[in-house]
């Protein structure tokens, strides 16, 4: 399948934001040089190809003095959106990239009487940005490689599953011996147990098992209450091993998610969403070996969510980046075995500023849903679910976010459509629920930004639920319905 | 117990101890693991929401027009720029972090209301730099403090903003009375200096209903408050708290009083005074004589005079700086013939009394803000530093330019700079009126020029250059866009490499004026 990027001729996309130039900054660091670099000074030879001008369609390009002789030359495809740089960083995209599409930012109101604008448009690129343009869109247009010749194919997935099997018996002997001698020797064995088997699971070529026992020997330091995680974690994985040993009875989908969570890789099937796909999240985790980066997706139209994922090395920002708040109109192709997880099939126009926030409902809705998703998927953690009408409030245990007390229990009437908050808790018939944020949420800055957009009022958020609480990833405020206002 | 706990008493003993219900024997550990996960993924799929805490207390009204889009953005931009790395040289970009002052400044000057996701930024970046709260805060408003009980990293936010809660009208006296008279110490003070912003004699009248029954320390810090305001009808109260118990509070009662010209504590200081220094007229060229006094009785105590030097200065002369400071300058020229400020500083003195006489009338100039007195104390320009009338030190002077009108103190400057160069204008450059006049922003720019001709490195004037970005007119820009072109190549007298970091100076001077421009018109809403 190819993955094409289409730029129409017709109109142009609306400058980018600088905050959403900001979100596609790979770390702190980079946000702070790329922000230094958003001005004209170290600048020279921009430029800004709009739609109709042929060569160089949505992209811009500059040089930057750097702290040499020679300047650097970036350019962006505003499109993808791609980046090149001569600079030799390893982030991605680089803060000169950065500086670039700040400083083209920055000109938001070039047609106005103000400024002139610090980044023009032009006819052409020079060669240098043209010729990358050009092996871009060779690139994305050329054909998907012939398939190979499908029976050694075959036999080395059979090979593949079989050791997969293996490993799946040999975990389920290991788990047996475990709960035979009792959890409570876990605290003592340490981590080296653990580790054996995880690498033992590596050998398998089973990197789900192997991740998931990895997270098994986190779990007896993990504090108060460890037993009972270490219990729940075992037998969720003894259940996958089941899972994948009984593959030919599941039903295709579960084998599918059974397939993906032992650690096969799956690809994307199914009819091609296209839709108007607002960028909800975006945001990255990382391990000693991987940098994963999670891009949440909100269909306007079809009213899906999606999960676009990409990797990079560890320490490396994976190439994919889209500003949080823009608006794609783009097709998107589901992953097999169901899940939110799809790929970016085509992209037809630059992003384009926001849509107000997706449509939600109240703390209950979120839990129903995400319990509807463990029918298909008992391993899963999180779900995305936006919240409508909910306000941050302050528990014993910590900070929840609870339905602003309007719905449920027939209050309808004097309810809804009011945003005024200051007389909740004194109507007496109003069912207040709530869902306590995650520990890791408690601990982000991003708590504080929601707190205060909410000012004690209620929002929308977008974010992740599952069985340790409630993740928030982007609000809204009523105030401002079309700011994206990113927590992570 | 119910089944779940069963399964982990089970789990946590080992099945060979503590078979589960399940069964015993090999098949035990897996039919246990089955049952778990059964009960895992059903809790799971189960879980309902919890019962709700009471919620938060609404975050008060702020009534201030929201920020223009592209200054929003912008101050996204210098917050999160705010703790960037200014390590090593600086490179050609401007430095964000010298700018928000700035722009919280001019923000607040329009009276614009920060954005609601932006305030956790902006009350971290007022934990960080003391100086920044006062604008940080102010900006940040009702909800920044609302926020900011929440959190007690932000708890600096509180103090001395009247506990975070709001200030009653100054004109509802009841409430006014109410708070003053139980209100925590932070809101009684902002509450005073409210009151006496809007009536001074009000304010003082609040202050004397319970002026008695203050704590020492408490009514040192309300007397200072009425030094916004200060007028003769202030004196009575002023001169009843010369005799408090509390010698700081007689010390601030003195020195409030002594800046007030006409007050019977003023007159009295300029009795004393002026029997110390005459003019002797015997000796052909008239000369200003001095007699310090030769004890502190109980009258100058009372009127506020130190009777105990610092280490190391003399009684005499230490009684003597305070006695001038405290009179009024205006009985000098009675004193010396009818002389007006520069001639009477032009005068000889006798015994090495110079110095200490001329500083002491540096100080009273200061506190009565008179400008005849300082401009003859400050003297010209371009004279000598060695042989200017005061003589006085670089701090002396910025404090005299202080009192001067806005034009004539960046004249002055400018003329400075002229004549002495950069290396001493830093002090005097900080007192001028920002963004700086033509005259005084050429006079630095030419002086920069100068240096840079001269071979120096701009880093021997990264203060002056610092001052210059945030300080020079963006309008100044066009005329520095020459200085930023890199040198063909380096005389000989040059120092190696200085002309690139001297271009790399002034773009990044030039960079900052005109994102200076921007942001100033961003916020007006231009952009």
């Amino acid at each position: 399948m190819a993955t094409r990027t289409v730029v129409p001729m017709t109109e142009q996309g609306e400058r980018w934001t600088s905050e959403q130039v900001l979100a596609l900054a790979p770390d702190d660091a980079s946000r702070k040089a790329g922000s230094k670099l958003g001005t004209p000074g170290p600048w020279s030879g921009t430029g800004w190809g709009g739609q109709g001008a042929k060569e160089g369609a949505g992209a811009l390009w500059g040089r930057c003095a750097g702290s040499g002789r020679t300047s650097y030359r970036a350019a962006v495809d505003l499109a993808g959106p791609a980046y090149t740089c001569s600079c030799p960083s390893r982030k991605f995209p680089c803060k000169h990239v950065l500086g670039l599409l700040l400083l083209w930012a920055g000109d938001a109101h070039e047609d106005g009487d103000g400024t002139a604008a610090r980044v023009t448009r032009a006819e052409g690129a020079p060669d240098w940005a043209e010729s990358w343009l050009a092996e871009r869109r060779t690139r994305a247009a050329a054909a998907p490689a012939a398939p190979a010749d499908p029976e050694p194919a075959r036999r080395r997935t059979e090979r593949r599953a079989a050791r997969i099997t293996a490993g799946a018996q040999e975990l389920e002997r290991r788990l047996a011996d475990l709960l035979r001698g009792g959890l409570a020797a876990a605290e003592q064995t340490g981590y080296g147990l653990w580790e054996e088997t995880a690498a033992r699971m590596v050998d398998a070529q089973a990197p789900g098992l192997a991740s998931r026992v990895r997270e098994l020997g986190a779990l007896p330091g993990s504090g108060p209450g460890w037993p009972v995680r270490l219990l729940e974690e075992c037998a969720l994985t003894h259940l996958l091993d089941q899972a994948w040993l009984a593959g030919d009875r599941l039903s295709a989908p579960l084998a599918a998610t059974v397939r993906i969570r032992v650690g096969l890789t799956a690809s994307p099937e199914g009819p091609v969403l296209r839709d108007r796909w607002q960028v909800l999240a975006q945001y990255d985790t990382a391990d000693a070996r991987l940098t994963t980066r999670r891009i949440w997706l909100y269909g306007h139209d079809g009213g899906h969510t999606a999960l676009l994922l990409s990797y990079g090395a560890a320490g490396r920002a994976p190439q994919r980046a889209l500003p949080v708040g823009t608006v794609l109109d783009a097709a998107l192709r589901p992953y097999e075995g169901g899940g939110p997880r799809a790929e970016l099939v085509e992209q037809f126009a630059a992003p384009s500023p926001t849509a107000g926030p997706p449509r939600g409902g109240p703390v209950g809705a979120a839990l129903d849903a995400y319990g509807r998703a463990l029918t298909d998927d008992p391993w899963l953690d999180a779900w995305p679910v936006t919240l409508t009408d909910v306000v941050p409030a302050r528990a014993e245990y910590g900070w929840q976010l609870a339905d602003a007390g309007i719905g449920r229990s027939g209050t309808s009437a004097i309810g809804t459509g009011n945003t005024d908050t200051r007389d909740i808790g004194t109507d007496p018939t109003a069912t207040r629920e709530a869902i306590p944020l995650t520990q890791a949420a408690q601990e982000r800055a991003g708590l504080w930004r929601l707190i205060a957009l909410s000012g004690g009022g209620p929002l929308t958020v977008f974010g992740e639920v599952g069985h340790q609480g409630f993740s928030p990833l982007a609000a809204w405020s009523p105030a401002a319905p079309a700011e994206t206002v990113p927590l992570m | 117990m119910d089944a779940w706990e069963e399964l982990v008493t089970s789990a946590l003993l080992g099945t060979d101890r503590k078979p589960p219900a399940t069964g015993a024997g090999d098949a035990a550990p897996v039919a246990l693991l089955g049952a778990a996960a059964v009960q895992t993924v059903r809790r799971r799929a189960g879980l309902r929401p919890g019962p709700a805490a009471p919620a938060l207390e609404a975050a008060p009204e702020d009534g201030r027009g929201a920020l223009p889009e592209a200054a929003r953005r912008r101050l996204g931009q210098l917050l999160a720029g705010r703790s960037a790395p200014s390590a090593g040289r600086r490179g050609a970009v401007p430095d964000l972090t010298e700018l928000l002052p700035q722009w919280l400044a001019a923000a607040n000057e329009r009276g614009y209301r920060a954005p609601a996701a932006a305030l956790p930024a902006l009350l971290d970046a007022a934990r960080a730099r003391t100086d920044l709260r006062p604008a940080a805060l102010a900006f940040a408003g009702p909800r920044g403090l609302w926020l900011a009980r929440l959190n007690p990293d932000w708890r600096f936010a509180l103090r001395g903003t009247a506990g975070g809660g709001t200030l009653p009208d100054p004109a509802d006296e009841p409430a006014v009375l109410a708070l003053w008279e139980e209100g925590l110490f932070a809101e009684r003070v902002a509450l005073l200096a409210a009151v006496r912003a809007r009536d001074a004699e009000r304010g003082r009248a609040l202050l004397a209903s319970t002026w008695g029954t203050e704590r020492a320390e408490d009514r040192l810090m309300f007397l200072d408050s009425l030094r916004a305001g200060l007028g003769p009808a202030d004196e009575e109260f002023l001169e009843a708290a010369l005799s408090d118990r509390s010698r700081n509070v007689r010390a601030t009662a003195a020195e409030l009083l002594s800046a007030l010209p006409a007050s019977a504590l003023a007159g009295r200081m300029a009795e004393r005074a002026a029997s110390c220094v005459s003019l002797d007229r015997t000796e052909g060229a008239e000369t200003i004589v001095v007699e310090a006094p030769h004890e502190c009785d109980a009258g100058m105590v009372h009127d506020g005079v130190a009777a105990t030097p610092p280490t190391g200065r003399g009684e005499r002369s230490w009684w003597l700086g305070q006695l001038v400071e405290a009179a009024p300058l205006d009985c000098w020229s009675a004193r010396f013939g009818g002389r007006d400020p520069e001639r009477i500083v032009a005068l000889p003195v006798t015994d090495d009394w110079r110095a200490e006489l001329h500083a002491a009338w540096c100080r009273a100039a200061v506190r009565q803000r008179d400008a005849d007195w300082s401009r003859a104390l400050l003297g010209a320009p371009g004279a000598p530093q060695a042989t200017g009338p005061g003589s006085s030190s670089l701090a002396e002077r910025a404090r005299l330019l202080s009192t001067l009108p806005a034009e004539e103190r960046a004249a002055w400057v400018a003329a400075f700079i002229a004549a002495h160069g950069l290396s001493e204008a830093f002090q005097l450059l900080g007192v001028c009126a920002v963004p700086w006049s033509d005259g005084l922003g050429g006079a630095v720019v030419d002086a920069l020029d100068i240096a840079r001709d001269a071979g120096s490195y701009p880093w021997s004037f990264s203060g002056v250059m610092g001052l210059a970005e945030r300080c020079l007119a963006p309008a100044a820009a066009p005329r520095l866009a020459v200085l930023t072109v890199l040198p063909a190549e380096e005389s000989e007298d040059v120092s190696p490499g200085a002309g690139g970091y001297w271009a790399e100076a002034f773009q990044r001077l030039v960079a900052t004026l005109e994102l200076r421009a921007a942001m100033h018109a961003e916020l007006a809403g231009d952009a």
